[in-house]
């Protein structure tokens, strides 16, 4: 019975000694432990979210870096389909221009050679009026001795004048 | 009382004086051997009690002998040199009685009693006489110079005092325990105080995974995430006082100081836990314990006076738990050497030795799961106090 009886001066002591161990060790020693094993934690997390979050920006940057390449490949594609086709109009307007103004040339020089034929007709025919003339005068000189002759020789002139 | 115990240097005369005579030659190196592990396991167990006499005439008594290691003890006694000779020497660590009776308060050396507990001794001090019967002190009646013992050895002539707040050995080591606590946890505190970083270096490192534990496979699974917070220097204090106090009734120069199979110790912290327990209980702890929600009405009257019988039931199954199993380990181990002298035969030594060695080493894993088992189900009162209705 004994064995199973408490004694008041263990209980005593005992309340006393936990209560001063209870005090001292949560003020000195479970405070701090606790505290920085907390905080460690803390930091550990926080450290796993900030790498965390890190990758996802380096993913989001690959992402960009990638949209961006795709675009300045589009980029180049479209630009020289630009100038293809530039070089193209180009040439196909110097074509164009080249044809418009040698179709002009030709056509000046064609009017050039109309107006030279012309002037040419011109001199023609006055010089071979002036021929005519001269040979008219020869034959009239020499028809006009007779007169029916002559009249006959003028009217076959002129008439073969017309003719022409 | 007819009744002497022994302890290891009482062992040594008395083969000198003949027990083993007879097989003494043969086995001589063996016996060596065997005496030496004996010695060791028995001093390991902490054989404290000592005889005025050493006479081989006395009688041993195992349940006496057991009794007297497992319960408290005025001195803290160490060991006995050249027993039962002329030059006996004591080595002892006196410790302060200290009574308070109706004179008021007296305070004398426990070394007064000159390691007498069977009465014999009676020592004066203001003009009262004190005798101490089994680590127990008594007041001698007035007039009365000599206790007087009735049938079952109690003392019909004397009184124990109003008050004993001595501090005994099981005060003294616990007061040894919390010193040692003090410099575990005071230094491991220190390094992380020192850390930029509050990496555990030193001794910290050893202390870290335990708090950890303590937090997380106790606080936070019993009580709950939100509420833990609040328990956790109990919780930790506790497990660490029953833990280190445990494994202090197994170090041998200790002498079996057996604090934690104390039922003094064992009820007041388990009465702390009932308190905290009843103190922090809220409303629906209450109502569970008066009024029984989700049960017909004679169900509910039914379960309050079983409910309110758990509330109490529950600190003492927590006090009685740890008490019986650290008693009841110091006893198996001291009921096995005890077999050596029942027997009287050194024969029966290797067995006791190796059933006592394995028990030992039983015991050394049950000081860390009783104090598991003391922390997870204080933790559980208080997480069944503080929790929330479910919905």
């Amino acid at each position: 019975m004994d064995l199973i009886t408490p004694e008041f001066g263990l209980v005593f002591w005992t309340l006393i000694t936990f209560l001063v161990l209870l005090f001292i060790l949560r003020k000195f020693a479970w405070k701090p432990i606790l505290g920085a094993v907390s905080d460690r934690e803390e930091g550990i997390k926080d450290a796993l979210a900030s790498a965390e979050k890190a990758r996802k920006e380096m993913e989001n940057l690959q992402a960009d870096n990638e949209r961006i390449l795709q675009e300045a490949r589009a980029e180049r594609e479209a630009m020289l389909k630009d100038a293809r086709e530039i070089r193209e109009q180009t040439i196909a307007k110097a074509e164009t221009e080249a044809q418009e103004k040698a179709s002009k040339i030709i056509e000046k020089a064609q009017a050039a050679i109309e107006s030279e034929k012309k002037v040419a007709m011109a001199e023609l025919k006055s010089h071979v009026a002036g021929l005519s003339v001269d040979i008219a005068e020869k034959v009239v000189r020499d028809e006009l001795s007779n007169k029916d002759k002559q009249l006959k020789l003028v009217e076959d002139m002129l008439g073969e004048a017309t003719l022409n | 009382m007819l009744v002497n115990s022994f302890n290891v240097c009482t062992f040594a005369p008395n083969l000198k004086q003949g027990i083993f005579k007879p097989i003494r030659m043969r086995i001589s190196t063996f016996k060596n051997i065997i005496l030496s592990a004996l010695f060791l396991t028995v001093f390991n167990i902490g054989f404290a009690s000592e005889t005025k006499d050493g006479g081989d005439d006395e009688k041993f008594d195992p349940k006496e002998m057991i009794l007297h290691h497992v319960k408290d003890a005025y001195g803290m006694h160490i060991a006995t040199l050249n027993q039962g000779e002329e030059n006996e020497l004591h080595i002892t660590i006196p410790l302060p009685v200290i009574v308070y009776t109706d004179k008021g308060l007296t305070t004398f050396s426990s070394s007064a009693f000159h390691h007498d507990y069977h009465g014999h001794e009676i020592v004066e001090r203001n003009g009262q006489r004190f005798v101490n019967v089994h680590e127990k002190v008594y007041v001698l009646d007035k007039g009365a110079n000599e206790v007087a013992f009735d049938a079952e050895g109690h003392p019909t002539n004397a009184h124990r005092p109003k008050f004993d707040l001595s501090i005994t050995r099981n005060v003294f080591m616990m007061w040894v325990s919390i010193a040692v606590l003090f410099l575990i946890f005071l230094t491991a505190a220190r390094r992380y105080k020192k850390s930029d970083d509050n990496v555990p270096s030193g001794v910290a490192s050893f202390v870290e995974p335990l708090v950890v534990f303590v937090r997380d496979e106790i606080a936070k699974p019993m009580i709950g995430e939100h509420k833990y917070k609040r328990y956790m220097p109990y919780l930790l204090t506790i497990f660490f006082f029953i833990w280190i106090n445990n494994i202090f009734g197994l170090i041998p120069i200790l002498n079996g100081a057996n604090l934690s199979g104390n039922i003094a110790f064992t009820f007041t912290l388990a009465a702390i836990t009932f308190i905290i327990t009843t103190f922090s209980g809220n409303k629906n702890y209450w109502k569970h314990i008066f009024w029984m929600p989700g049960v017909p009405v004679p169900m509910k009257i039914f379960l309050m006076p079983i409910e309110i019988i758990g509330m109490f039931v529950k600190p003492i199954s927590l006090m009685i738990r740890l008490f019986a199993n650290i008693t009841a380990g110091h006893v198996i181990i001291l009921a096995l050497m005890s077999l050596i002298f029942v027997f009287k035969t050194v024969a029966i030594a290797p067995v006791s030795v190796a059933f006592s060695l394995f028990i030992t080493v039983i015991e050394v894993i049950v000081t860390a799961i009783q104090a598991y088992i003391f922390t997870i189900l204080s933790a559980l009162y208080f997480g069944m106090a503080t929790e929330e209705e479910h919905h």
